[in-house]
């Protein structure tokens, strides 16, 4: 029973909005405002296997590629700069201020050097995502227990144990929210690097789809964009929390019983 | 100040001096070693040109780069689009914090709506503000409003997410407390609810500054609505190179100084707060 109402509290108010959209929409004669019906018949015609094969894949495959790049890149920078606590002193007000240069003005900086091509995007996307990573690595570094450090110290375990079995590991719970915010600069500059010069990729339609006054295609490709955001987040989650599992379990057993 | 008895102030004991000494250096030493790594910067992209490993066409050298952003220091139109800039910025940030503490009190003070609104927050949340660019092109062209509507968007969530956190923080003592001497309901809002929530309300409005700053710079380079981004964009087509590293470091610059802006409201609106007052030195 309480189950059921949970379930039905949780999908309440999706249904009353989606509704909503669809009546409010439905004798809509509003050229940009679409009726409902009509984004989703559009729906399927538009984002068909074969458009999926050639404009989100390659999307998707150059998110991934510079997102890994800028995980690898920064949790190594990371651990050597937080490491060291002159380097870091030295470092610091350098790599906030990269920090606070909004990514997608790089765009135009990394086609100077690296054309139009699909290099320039993974470049695009691996610069703009590797600063909260590489920050907050430095602070998880930096905020290692001191008690496990000497232990580490006097047990003699030291070089890439130490790395992996005590610093990697008390600090995953920070590099893993710096990689979520990572994730979603991430997908903005997906779609920002192909909205300014490309000729494949999901931001390059949708910007074709609004140039040519497609407007239920239009609407329907933000839909999907917004599917697919919702859907990198979730599977981040799994991950996180697949990984991360003796971290929370340890927080809910500090936190006691309840 | 620690005052004696008679109003005279007593010297503050010696081992207190001796740290507070200690304080003084070890952040004289650190500011002065970030300095020399900000001098290490500019001294590597003046050398980089010159050594050929990259072209100046492609990074202009730093005294080249300083050039130009004194040329642009001294037109008007540098200053009307960094106006424009924080304009857009400051409108979007306002919207989205009011809006995001007052739905955010309202749907944590009520369980119901809680419940009734996770699902949808969780959905809407991670959808990229960059999906409403076309949108926002479609319905205000290049005006002000086109920037100030993906602003919001991306700055809200954050907020919101943030209060309902602070909210959820709130001690059940201190709020059957209140009940019980018979507090209504806004007055346990405002006396429970807001200082519990005020830490996690600033954390969001930090973050919602930073976000909204990227947001009006990206909707102005993409869209072309008036701002520093759209000079970016006109600086990149007609070929100055050094302009458009010295307008990128110009918005570097803005982010940190909205970051440190924010940082300084947060101690100073929590300095109540364990957080900030820190530790009691004995």
């Amino acid at each position: 029973m309480r189950v059921l109402v949970r379930i039905l509290l949780a999908v309440a108010l999706p249904i009353v909005l989606f509704v909503a959209w669809w009546l409010g929409t439905a004798n809509s004669d509003n050229f940009y405002v679409p009726p409902l019906s009509e984004i989703l018949s559009t729906f399927p015609e538009v984002w068909t296997w074969d458009r999926l094969r050639t404009d989100v894949l390659p999307s998707l495959i150059r998110l991934a590629v510079g997102y890994t790049v800028a995980v690898l890149a920064g949790i190594a920078l990371g651990v050597l700069v937080g490491s060291y606590r002159r380097v870091r002193a030295v470092l610091e007000p350098v790599l906030e201020f990269f920090r606070a240069i909004p990514p997608p003005v790089l765009v135009p900086v990394i086609m100077l050097f690296a054309g139009i091509g699909d290099t320039m995007k993974v470049v695009v996307i691996a610069a703009g995502c590797v600063w909260p990573i590489l920050l907050n690595t430095v602070e998880g570094v930096r905020a290692v227990d001191s008690v496990l450090a000497d232990t580490c110290k006097s047990y003699g375990i030291t070089g890439a144990s130490r790395v992996g079995h005590l610093v990697l590991r008390s600090a995953s719970p920070q590099i893993a929210a710096g990689m979520r915010q990572a994730l979603s600069i991430g997908i903005i500059l997906m779609v920002i690097s192909e909205m300014f010069a490309a000729s494949n990729g999901l931001g390059f339609t949708i910007v074709q789809f609004q140039r040519s006054f497609a407007i239920p295609d239009m609407w329907s490709g933000i839909l999907l964009l917004g599917l697919l955001g919702l859907a990198l987040s979730i599977l981040f989650r799994l991950v996180e929390s697949w990984a991360l599992a003796w971290y929370h379990g340890q927080r809910r057993a500090q936190r006691g019983p309840s | 100040m620690i005052r004696g008895v008679k109003g005279t102030p007593t010297p503050p004991p010696a081992r207190l001096l001796a740290w507070r000494t200690r304080q003084a250096s070890s952040r004289a030493r650190k500011a002065a070693l970030g300095l020399s790594g900000l001098a290490g910067l500019l001294l590597l992209v003046e050398v980089l040109p010159y050594s050929g490993l990259v072209s100046a066409d492609f990074l202009p050298p730093t005294h080249r780069i300083a050039v130009a952003l004194v040329g642009e220091l001294a037109t008007g139109a540098f200053w009307s689009a960094l106006w424009d800039t924080l304009v857009a910025w400051a409108i979007g940030l306002a919207i989205a914090v009011v809006a995001g503490i007052v739905v955010g009190i309202v749907i944590g003070a009520v369980p119901v709506l809680r419940a009734l609104t996770a699902s949808t927050i969780e959905f809407l949340r991670p959808i990229p503000s960059v999906a409403l660019i076309p949108l926002a092109v479609l319905l205000y062209g290049t005006e002000i409003r086109s920037t100030l509507m993906l602003v919001v968007y991306a700055s809200f969530w954050q907020v919101l997410i943030q209060v309902l956190y602070g909210v959820q923080d709130v001690d059940p003592i201190a709020d059957e407390t209140a009940r019980s001497y018979g507090l209504g309901t806004l007055a346990r809002v405002r006396c429970v609810m807001w200082p519990t929530a005020l830490p996690y309300v600033m954390t969001g409005v930090r973050l919602a500054a930073a976000v909204a700053l990227v947001l009006a710079i990206t909707a102005q380079l993409v869209i072309g609505a008036p701002g520093l981004g759209s000079r970016i964009a006109v600086a990149q087509t007609s070929n100055a190179v050094p302009n458009m590293y010295a307008l990128i470091a110009v918005t570097g610059l803005l982010g940190v100084l909205i970051n440190l802006g924010a940082r300084g409201v947060e101690r100073l609106l929590l300095s109540w707060h364990q957080s900030v007052r820190g530790e009691v030195l004995v």
